[in-house]
């Protein structure tokens, strides 16, 4: 039988950048199929190559065994490829039902079509157990439910094949795990699927088979079942990487930010924050746990300025923060900084050139131009500078922010804030979307940042993460804290019932 | 959904208005043709009568210098992520501003009235501005919506106060009395007859400095100054403003006021260079040109100079072109204009793909 996919000698540059060089990938029919590699390695532009979205330079791609010219996304799904991206393309305010019939309405008066959708989304929904009410409205479906959408959608379009692009970086672990029964339902049905991740242990749950992409290059595929973590993320990297960084026992010092009962209520009026009490000393890293949704973000922008609380109190190095003069301005002089969780919404500008997104927060240090004019050619050097030093690839500082891989964006913001001296770092999913060589980087950086005597608030939903860097845990749950352990003192199943709210004194 | 199409930098900002500019002459032309007149005649008399003469390119240059401010106005508040439509009104006030400051302070030799006349028009413009771009920042009211309904305030305001306050007594006209003289800025044919170089008359004059230094000066604010990216930041990702500790709202207001101020510099050029009075009208739709000015320079104060200068060459050689082809009525012209702004503009997208296309070709072809 043929493969479902064939690409033959892929090649694309983009400018200087050589994304993808002779690439050469089969995927079986009926197979779950990884692909895994660093930031930048040209994962997504070969995806973007095989649906369309880009035009290869040289190559060929074979789908079912034939020749195909796939020139635009529609070429794809004619074929029969479905994607499902990362930023979801769907339409808030409309249903679940007119989004599936978005683009494939089927006549003037839309009623006979509608029908038609219904009819298939039952079956759909039916042979692949996938759940979902299809007169809810989009935008108030959880992340989850909104890709479960994205997957109907190409499901719709008869996609034989489907790829994702790090489908599960948005997802709480339930979700991931719901994910991960429908992908296997459509094995089981015979579908073919492409899966992009950096999480190996991901990998090593669902995929046959794995490939390995290192600087534009395939350098390998192999047999998930003989083969390892250690073994694939030194294919990757092209060196050994540690998969957990070690740390020193540390005793942390004076406390640096100190909260009390601080709540904080949204633009809709409901409550995100509820009696929070925290203390983040010199020295320390504390890790909230929780899954994402419970407030965790609204808490870090809240202490960040960046939102009002309603209630409560905040000290910073000792001194009061009167909420009236609270606002990431002064947060940020005082030496509070922030990592924000969402990179391409908040900590960048994905329109500005890369040294402009680099100052992005401190546009007002005088050293940066002079008098109201900035200087380019100084900001330039010194991310240049700093993109060496992070290892950011490609190292152009003129570059759009928005043509960097994800994981080299987010070391482009933690470049900017970590070497700003903070006194105190509040950090959210530092690592979402950052491949393990640069996980391990950055983990190594924040270690040596708590080590000079930085307190460092970190915000994770990977548990292992905040397992391996926190010296203490705090759980949240429901905007509440639902408890505090110290990092050697807690295990996955304990901090799994905190952050289901099954509090200490409930216990 | 569909691809990103990225051109490079010299294709997206020179390839492909050059190309919407072709094609709308192109249509253009077909409609000439189809009313019966010779679309190459009717180019020559386009070219010849604001190219041609010294005199046809002094218009041309008189309008350009009025498309240039209204057009900076419109790209500033663009970058903030703002569409202000209201560069008609503003220009209106500000041609206020400029009558109150002149004809109240006569006393004062030019060398001051006219610095104060310039800042009497963009304090009043930028007041006019700065309302609309309030009432976007604290209230959400939309500014499309609002500064379209300052464009008839202000055309309301002026007939009333013309007719009724500022009116001469014994004049029939709905207009000021002249300005005082030393008021005036000078013609260029005035200007350079001083150096000896003689050249047709006609309406240009200095202010074109003026609005050459204004291009300059925007570009300045907008991508080199700390206010013009806290500007980019609001109109690209307001998240990211509102992370970055750049308020959102006190940006708008600001880059409103900063609008305003620059459609002030139609008032300047209309009145203090050529009609020396305040009278209705004399913003004669300028104001709305500046939106394709600025759309068609991709709010770039260089692509703005040549999309003005454009402008200028229709507008100029259009009223030749309509006197010498008399089938060819200033309507036609208008017409000719509105090809224009809906290939620059509306069609844009379009071009951008076939030349991304073209692009994509001719360098497989190399390899
Ligand atoms: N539109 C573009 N213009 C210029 N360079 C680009 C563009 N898109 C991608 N690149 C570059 O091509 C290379 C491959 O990028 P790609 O997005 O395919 O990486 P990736 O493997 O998906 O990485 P990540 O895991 O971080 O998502 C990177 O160096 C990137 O900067
Ligand atoms: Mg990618």
């Amino acid at each position: 039988m043929s493969p479902a996919i064939q690409l033959s000698a892929i090649n694309k540059s983009f400018g200087e950048v050589h994304a993808n060089k002779d690439v050469n990938l089969v995927v079986e029919r009926g197979t779950i199929h990884g692909i895994v590699g660093e930031n930048g390695a040209g994962k997504s532009t070969l995806m973007s190559i095989l649906y369309g979205f880009y035009e290869a330079d040289s190559g060929e791609i074979q789908v079912g065994g034939k020749p195909v010219a796939i020139r635009s996304p529609a070429d794809a799904i004619h074929v029969g490829i479905g994607m499902v991206h990362q930023h979801f393309m769907l339409v808030e305010p409309l249903t679940v039902v007119e989004n599936v019939m978005l683009g494939a309405e089927g006549g003037v008066l839309l009623r006979g079509g509608e029908a038609k959708v219904r009819a298939e989304l039952a079956r759909l929904s039916r042979d692949y157990g996938l759940e979902i009410d299809v007169n809810a409205t989009v935008g108030d479906l959880s992340v989850g439910l909104q890709q479960r959408v994205e997957i109907l959608k190409a499901l719709y379009r008869g996609a034989d094949i489907l790829i994702l692009d790090e489908p599960t970086a948005v997802l709480t672990p339930p979700e991931a795990d719901a994910l991960f029964e429908l992908l296997r339902a459509l094995k089981e049905q015979g579908k073919t699927v492409i899966l992009i991740t950096h999480k190996l242990r991901e990998i090593m749950a669902i995929t046959d088979r794995v490939s390995v992409m290192r600087r534009g290059e395939m350098v390998a595929t192999v047999e998930t079942a003989n083969t390892s973590p250690p073994e694939l993320a030194e294919l990757m990297v092209g060196r050994r990487v540690l998969l957990r960084v070690e740390k020193e026992e540390r005793t942390p010092g004076v406390p640096l930010l100190e909260v009390e009962n601080l709540s904080v209520i949204d633009h809709r009026g409901v409550q995100r924050v509820a009696d929070v009490s925290l203390t983040v000393r010199a020295g320390e890293i504390v890790g909230i746990a929780g899954v994402a949704g419970n407030g965790q973000s609204e808490l870090l922008e809240a202490l960040a300025g960046m939102r009002q609380p309603v209630v409560g109190t905040m000290r910073f190095g000792g001194q009061e923060i009167r909420f009236s003069e609270h606002n990431p301005h002064r947060m940020r002089q005082l030496g509070l900084l922030h990592v924000p969780e969402d990179r391409l919404r908040m900590g960048l500008v994905p329109a500005f050139q890369a040294f402009e997104s680099a100052v992005l927060g401190f546009t007002d240090e005088p050293q940066l131009g002079r008098g109201p004019i900035l200087d380019h050619d100084r900001m330039v050097a010194d991310l240049a500078a700093k993109m060496e030093h992070y290892d950011v690839r490609p190292p152009a500082p003129r570059l759009k922010t928005s043509k960097f891989s994800g994981g080299n964006q987010q070391k482009i913001v933690l470049a900017r804030e970590i070497e700003r001296s903070p006194k105190v770092l509040l950090v959210g999913q530092p690592t979402r979307g950052v491949d393990i060589g640069a996980i391990e980087f950055i983990h190594r950086r924040l270690i040596a940042l708590r080590d000079a005597g930085v307190g460092i608030l970190l915000v994770s939903v990977e548990l292992d993460e905040i397992m391996n860097l926190s010296d203490r845990i705090l759980t949240m749950c429901g905007g509440h804290i639902t408890g505090e352990r110290k990092a050697s003192e807690t295990n996955e199943q304990d901090l799994g019932l905190l952050m289901a709210g099954v509090t200490d004194e409930a216990a | 959904m569909s691809a990103p199409i990225d051109l490079p930098k010299w294709a997206d900002t020179i390839v492909v208005p050059a190309v919407s500019v072709v094609a709308a002459f192109l249509v253009a032309g077909l409609v000439v043709l189809s009313i019966g007149e010779n679309p190459l005649t009717a180019t020559r008399w386009l070219l010849q009568g604001s190219l041609g003469t010294g005199e046809g390119l002094g218009f041309t240059l008189f309008y350009m210098t009025d498309f240039i401010f209204v057009g900076l106005a419109v790209a500033v508040a663009y970058h903030a992520g703002l569409f202000n439509i209201g560069g008609e009104g503003q220009a209106t006030l500000a041609g206020l501003g400029v009558a109150l400051v002149l004809n109240n302070l006569t006393f004062l030799p030019g060398f001051l009235l006219i610095p104060l006349g310039i800042l009497g028009a963009a304090a009043f413009g930028a007041a006019w501005a700065a309302i609309p771009g309030y009432l976007q920042a604290k209230r959400g009211s939309h500014i499309v919506i609002t500064t379209i309904m300052f464009n008839w305030l202000a055309s309301v305001l002026i007939v009333y106060l013309l007719v009724n306050v500022l009116r001469e007594p014994q004049s029939m006209n709905p207009e000021t009395r002249a300005f005082p003289e030393q008021s005036y800025i000078p013609f260029m044919h005035d200007a350079l007859a001083v150096f000896g170089i003689k050249v047709p008359a006609s309406q240009l004059n200095l202010t074109l400095f003026l609005a050459l230094a204004a291009c300059y000066g925007v570009w300045l604010l907008i991508y080199r100054s700390r206010l013009g990216y806290a500007i980019r930041v609001v109109g690209s990702n307001p998240t990211a403003a509102v992370y970055a500790g750049i308020s959102p709202a006190r940006v708008i207001v600001i880059a409103m006021v900063i609008s305003g101020a620059l459609a002030g510099g139609l008032a300047v050029n209309e009145l203090m260079g050529y009609q020396h009075r305040l009278l209705l009208e004399f913003t004669a739709g300028y104001g709305f040109v500046g939106i394709a000015v600025a759309l068609m320079g991709r709010a770039h104060p260089v692509g703005i100079i040549l999309a003005s200068l454009l402008f200028g060459i229709l507008y100029q050689g259009g009223a030749e072109l309509a006197f010498e082809q008399p089938a060819i009525t200033r309507d036609m012209v208008v017409v000719i204009g509105g090809i224009i702004i809906l290939f620059a503009g509306a069609l844009d997208g379009l071009f951008r793909r076939l030349v991304a296309r073209m692009l994509m070709r001719s360098s497989m072809a190399r390899a």
